[in-house]
């Protein structure tokens, strides 16, 4: 028997839904009995592709809608950030480290980065005036660890 | 979930209790008040003590990245202290550990300063 899970959740562009939709993933990947690393790790990369799409893909409108999935396929959570945002004209240089194209904001540079070091696999597609969705894989370890 | 932000101020030094997540939402609230603590207290150094801080992402590294290099250019120090592992990884990632001064605890923190100023 195949372990498939998914959920979807959909929220208006505004920042104080970053931690909603944080919790929210990190609180449906639970069922995997992940460790508190693996929960953190999740936590952060979600908060960072849903900062993005709103500070980037909305550029500060709170009439957006983000769009997250998750589904668990055994021990692998995929999550999916998508909007219908600005979309990011040179996806290389964005996922440069401490690139940023807001430095005015005070903003690190170092999300993408982030994204690539604590999951296993980081996807961005990105159409200018479409939108971007970024694709993130990480294996769950603890649960096979516990088993054999 | 949101953040709780303490000052203190020690003659001229700001001590600053983040408890709670730091991230893009509540990034602007520390920008704000830390800046002006900063220029109206006429502050020289800054401990950042981050023992109940529970989350913090890229944007917490944005605003210590920023308050950073205003006191740099008021020629003050910054201490960070009491940082769990996860936060203490994206220091790492990011480069800042090198140029931040970590302590175990408040205490030491601002021991370390009295040595310097």
């Amino acid at each position: 028997m195949s372990a498939r899970n998914f959920m979807t959740l959909s929220f208006a562009s505004r920042s104080e839904n970053e931690s909603f939709a944080r919790v929210a993933v990190a609180a449906f990947v639970s069922q995997l009995d992940p460790t508190l690393e693996e929960l953190t790790d999740i936590k952060t990369v979600v908060s960072e592709a849903v900062t993005n799409a709103i500070i980037h893909g909305y550029e500060g409108r709170t009439d957006g809608v983000v769009t997250v999935r998750a589904e668990i396929v055994d021990d692998n959570v995929f999550i999916t950030v998508e909007d219908q945002g600005a979309g990011i004209e040179d996806i290389e240089l964005a996922r440069q480290p401490l690139y940023t194209s807001k430095p005015e904001l005070e903003r690190s540079g170092m999300g993408f980065t982030i994204m690539e070091n604590f999951m296993d696999r980081v996807e961005i597609e990105s159409e200018l005036g479409r939108g971007t969705t970024v694709r993130l894989v990480k294996r769950i370890e603890s649960k096979k660890a516990l088993y054999n | 979930m949101s953040l709780h932000m303490e000052m203190e101020q020690r003659r001229r030094t700001l001590i600053v209790r983040l408890k709670g997540e730091l991230d893009h939402h509540t990034a602007d609230t520390v920008k704000t008040r830390m800046e002006e603590a900063i220029l109206r207290g006429n502050v020289n150094h800054v401990v950042l003590n981050m023992k109940d801080l529970t989350f913090m992402d890229s944007s917490g590294l944005g605003v210590i990245l920023g308050r950073y290099k205003q006191l740099s250019a008021l020629g003050g120090k910054m201490v960070v202290c009491d940082v769990n592992p996860a936060v203490y990884r994206l220091f790492e990632l990011s480069g800042l550990f090198k140029i931040l001064k970590f302590e175990e605890n408040e205490r030491l923190a601002l021991s370390s300063l009295e040595v310097v100023s």
